[in-house]
């Protein structure tokens, strides 16, 4: 049943599979719910067709016994309802509440209409001049507990990474923190999900989660451009 | 102290002679353009909100076929830019919502309906009636003078949130977007306006003998959502005047820079904007609710437990609107309150669906066409009622928030509410508006041809949804998940259908002019329905009836056991 | 042209009472949304109550036309007495007096806010000004309305004609007075 998003779009995050997992319980509770009500609408419009001679039934819908046929069913939604309630918390509570240790930070920049994703550096400390900014790609090793800190420049944006099933809102004049851990290496989209004005759906990124080894290399490679560290206020001007 | 019922002696309500015509023959204006008779105002509502779901639909189709294939020029539009396709998609969802659901559902059924289902000769304020559809107009006026200014229309979402709304420099539409909310907030008066008359007259101007619990429901919809509307705007009024200051003086009621809060304009916004769906589904529930009693010969089930859970759903309604902003920011803690009333809010609208459902049983149901448009209305809100779960659910809301899957939830009960639900009301009421009956054959094709279509529209957008297809975004080219084969056919399938439903559309239109002057005539009461619409003319002369009726029962005592009828028209007295 | 439908009164409550309690509502709701989005900013700004904020705002005439307003309120009270005695040219001339106190109140407001503006203190000077004109602007107003309808009302009521709007204007007038009585502790007192 993980297969519900995973037919499209592997999870490629811890939490990813608990939130396809709530998706799961409710795609199943209402599934049956919906079916049913489908089921026995269709079937009452067939079996009281009108027939010739015979008459409708006058019922008021306010005896007991015909109110349980409502009563038992509303309780059985109530309890479902709280079945998804406690397991949909759960999960926000895991992704939004909850914030392990980090292992790295990287900072989450969107303004209209790019993203600079700024890496730590070498050194793993975010603001010293070893840090590695770059616009629309992140760089990320797996396996590895990240927070990030999101921003924005100017309007409203929303970092959103479909793999981790994740998303957050950026707001201007305010640093959010939040946090991840990539379990798959590969490539994947980064989108903003917040409208942004004209260039809300040209501002694409793309994720890159590779091994120690491989994010390593990544590093070094950029060594040379870290030492001339890129401020984020230098990427305002672009457009 | 002296009340109204005292002032005019000479005319007292005897429950008898309504005002005589002795006045002449109004004129052309006089009659269509500036008549106080709240059918005539009824109409007007109706034609502009038909007339602006033309411009809605519109837009659909541009940005349908252009996200299909993109970079084509689209006939009747030609190529569409970034700029362009926001503005298509804001303003679609703006009219469909604030210009054809409300208009159609709320003004033109409610001043149609209220004095003829309630026995009276017109709205108790008819020269504030003809006012607010005039405001009305002058709002719709106004929104579509942004289309034609500098810098075009606004494109910053139907939600239209701050900073972007708020500053030229970010939207671009320097002029469309003040223009914008000027179009909403005058429209917001209308209805406050209109508000004024369907619930004073549901309240006081009742025929004789009709208790309470003798309106028929799609009265008591339109009147508990008058409330709902009047109760939530008013926050939403506020931010935008607050936004139209930013707009337009400098200010920075939503500008951190100045000490103030975009976050602020959403809690504003969605405030109203979650009753607002009440708002509009209430009456549709309501249309829905007649047209089922009449055409399976059966008393509403649980009339009383109706009205409960209407009005359990509209309280509850003001508590659920951060399920809109999980993740916009807010305190993480809040959204777990939200999850839980969001999700609760499930069942009170559940059990109206179970008693809607019940009401078919033991039933003798004729499949007129009103009668199918009330089906699928249940048929799909049911399916965007349930998809709504998974949105309220916080912790899949993350995945799911700005994707297509939000989208199709909407479209799944929008679509039942502001179509479905009002091609059964005119269907139905079309014999008593107009003295004619439509073609039924017509009806029957233009049903299938709008309600097939539709579900070919919104099921692919649900997959692609699942798929993290994200929303307002001009093109899916640079996102390689999203541009594989298999969703581009998803959303050609999807484009291909909403071709078909709008080209079907043509059907209803020329059965709706056609049947004008070649229908069958309708005499009083075609359906053989019990409330007291049905008891005058059609359609009903000015001043409604010669006498005006008294009531004697409820509006839904079909099949009433011992009787030879199986209706019982609520103006009979046995 | 008056149809049946104004007449009647299924609930026994008058017509008219109803629709003004029906705007009274929305009113409610319009200015109580924009008073909570004035408190949650106030909340997170404590600097809101410092010099350049609410402080250089005028206590004293934030009182005098607290008073006024109450006064005027007092005159549609009488105004209304006088109405249901049946006697309408009283009823007339002491809504003129509540529309004078309205007067009274703007006339006030006019010089409050030329000061402020000359001292620098404009709508766009920062967050809590914003709100201060806004606000009051939109009580301001309400105000003018309610007198405009109360001239409007003076003619046929000093006619002993459509006694029962006496009353009506004067719920509706009471009701101004009361956002004042919110906006005064919230824009002069909280410092």
């Amino acid at each position: 049943m993980g297969t519900l998003i995973e037919r499209y779009l592997p999870a490629a995050s811890t939490y990813a599979t608990d939130i396809d997992g709530v998706i799961a319980l409710v795609a199943i509770i209402v599934g049956f719910w919906g079916v049913l009500a489908e089921v026995v609408l269709f079937g009452l419009v067939i079996a009281f067709r009108e027939k010739p001679g015979v008459k409708a039934q006058y019922i008021t819908g306010e005896q007991k016994s015909e109110m349980k046929w409502i009563a038992y069913p509303h309780h059985l939604v109530l309890l479902c309802d709280v079945l998804v309630i406690v397991a949909a918390v759960r999960v926000w509570y895991n992704v939004k509440q909850d914030l392990p240790p980090a292992d790295s930070t990287v900072r989450v920049i969107a303004q209209q209409w790019a993203w600079t994703f700024v890496d730590p550096g070498p050194d793993n400390k975010l603001d010293t001049p070893d840090d590695i900014a770059i616009n629309d790609e992140l760089h990320l090793e797996v396996n590895r507990t990240y927070h990030y800190k999101l921003e924005s420049r100017d309007v409203l944006h929303s970092f959103s990474i479909p793999v981790f099933r994740l998303k957050q809102d950026a707001i201007p004049g305010r640093v959010i923190t939040g946090w991840f851990e990539p379990t798959k290496t590969g490539t994947w989209d980064i989108q903003c999900t917040e409208m942004c004005g004209i260039g809300h759906g040209l501002m694409p990124a793309r994720v890159v989660i590779e091994s120690a080894d491989g994010h390593a290399a990544w590093l070094a490679s950029h060594r040379s451009a870290a030492v001339a560290a890129i401020a984020p206020g230098a990427a305002a001007g672009a457009k | 102290m002296a009340t109204p019922i005292h002032e005019h002696h000479g005319e007292g309500d005897h429950g008898a002679h309504a005002h005589d015509d002795h006045h002449h023959d109004p004129g052309f204006v006089q009659k269509y353009l500036w008549s106080t008779d709240h059918k005539m105002i009824a109409m007007q509502y109706l034609f502009t909100g038909m007339f602006m779901a033309m411009i809605g639909g519109f837009m659909a189709y541009v940005f349908r076929v252009h996200l299909a294939f993109p970079g084509v020029h689209v006939p009747g539009f030609g190529q569409v830019n970034p700029a362009e396709y926001n503005s298509l998609v804001t303003n679609h969802g703006t009219i469909m919502i604030f210009w054809v659901a409300m208009p159609v559902l709320i003004a033109a059924l409610g001043n149609f309906l209220i004095p003829l289902m309630i026995g009276c000769d017109d709205m108790v304020f008819p020269r504030l009636n003809r006012l607010s559809y005039q405001i009305f107009l002058l709002s719709a006026i106004v929104l579509i003078a942004g289309f034609f200014v500098e810098g075009g229309a606004f494109g910053g979402a139907w939600t239209s949130y701050p900073p972007l709304s708020a500053k030229a420099q970010y939207n671009m539409t320097p002029l469309g977007a003040p223009i914008w909310l000027v179009a909403v907030a005058l429209e917001f008066i209308a209805f406050l306006l209109g508000g004024i008359n369907f619930v004073t007259t549901a309240m006081n101007s009742r025929a004789p003998g009709m208790k309470m619990f003798d309106m028929p429901i799609v009265i008591w919809m339109i009147v508990i959502a008058s409330i709902l509307f009047m109760a939530s705007v008013g926050p939403l009024f506020a931010g935008a005047i607050m936004l139209f200051f930013d707009q337009t003086v400098g200010t920075g009621f939503f500008d951190p820079n100045q000490g103030g809060d975009p976050i602020l304009w959403q809690h504003l916004f969605w405030f109203f904007g979650h009753p607002e769906v009440y708002v509009v589904l209430l009456p549709a529930l309501g249309v829905v609710a007649e047209v089922i009693t009449v055409f399976s010969r059966k008393k509403l089930f649980g009339y009383r437990t109706v009205l409960f859970t209407s009005f359990a759903t509209g309280l509850l309604s003001f508590f659920v609107w951060a399920h809109h902003q999980f993740i916009a920011g807010i305190d993480p803690r809040m959204a777990n309150v939200f999850t839980v009333t969001t999700v609760l809010i499930s069942v009170p609208i559940a059990e109206m669906m179970f008693v809607y459902i019940a009401t078919l049983y033991g039933g003798s149901i004729r499949l007129t066409t009103p009668m199918l448009w009330a089906l699928s209305f249940l048929i799909a809100f049911i399916v965007g009622g349930v998809t709504g779960i998974f949105l309220g659910a916080s912790g899949a809301d993350i995945y799911f928030h700005d994707t297509y899957f939000v989208l199709a939830h909407f479209h799944y009960t929008f679509v039942p509410i502001a179509i479905l639900a009002v091609f059964c009301a005119v269907t139905y009421w079309y014999p008593k508006m107009f003295g004619r009956m439509m073609n039924e054959t017509l009806g029957k094709i233009h049903f299938w041809g709008t309600f097939v279509p539709f579900n070919g529209i919104f099921i692919p957008l649900f997959m692609l949804g699942l798929g993290g297809q994200h929303r307002r975004i001009w093109s899916y080219e640079n996102f390689p998940e999203l541009a594989r084969p298999e969703y581009y056919h998803l959303r050609q399938f999807a484009s291909i259908s909403l071709i078909i439903m709008l080209a079907c559309q043509f059907i209803f239109i020329f059965n709706f002019f056609w049947s004008l002057k070649n229908g069958k005539v309708a005499g009083k009461n075609p359906w053989n329905a019990n409330t007291l619409e049905w008891t005058t003319e059609s359609p009903p002369p000015h001043g409604n009836w010669k006498e005006l009726p008294t009531c004697y029962r409820g509006p839904y005592e079909y099949s009433v056991p011992g009787r030879e009828s199986d209706f019982w028209p609520q103006d009979q007295k046995s | 042209m008056r149809p049946i439908a104004t007449t009647r009164s299924a609930t026994g409550i008058p017509t008219g009472r109803l629709a003004v309690w029906w705007v009274i509502a929305s009113e409610i709701v319009i200015f109580g949304g924009l008073l909570a989005s004035y408190l949650m900013h106030r909340l997170g700004h404590p600097e809101f109550g410092g010099p350049e904020y609410a402080g250089a705002t005028n206590t004293w005439i934030g009182a005098f036309n607290t008073f006024v307003l109450l006064t005027s309120s007092f005159a549609a009270v009488k105004a209304h007495e006088a109405a249901q005695a049946g006697d309408g040219p009283t009823a007339a001339k002491r809504l003129l007096y509540t529309a004078f106190g309205g007067l009274t109140f703007l006339c006030v407001k006019g010089y409050e806010w030329t000061h402020e503006i000359s001292e620098g203190y404009v709508i766009t000077k920062n967050a809590f000004w914003s709100f201060y004109y806004v606000a009051a602007g939109i009580h301001a107003s309400h105000v003018v309305g309610g007198m405009i309808i109360m001239l409007i009302l003076y003619g046929d009521v000093k006619k002993n004609k459509e006694l029962q709007r006496v009353e009506l204007i004067g719920n509706y007038w009471h009701f101004v007075d009361l956002i004042w009585i919110f906006l005064f502790p919230l824009l002069y007192i909280a410092k």
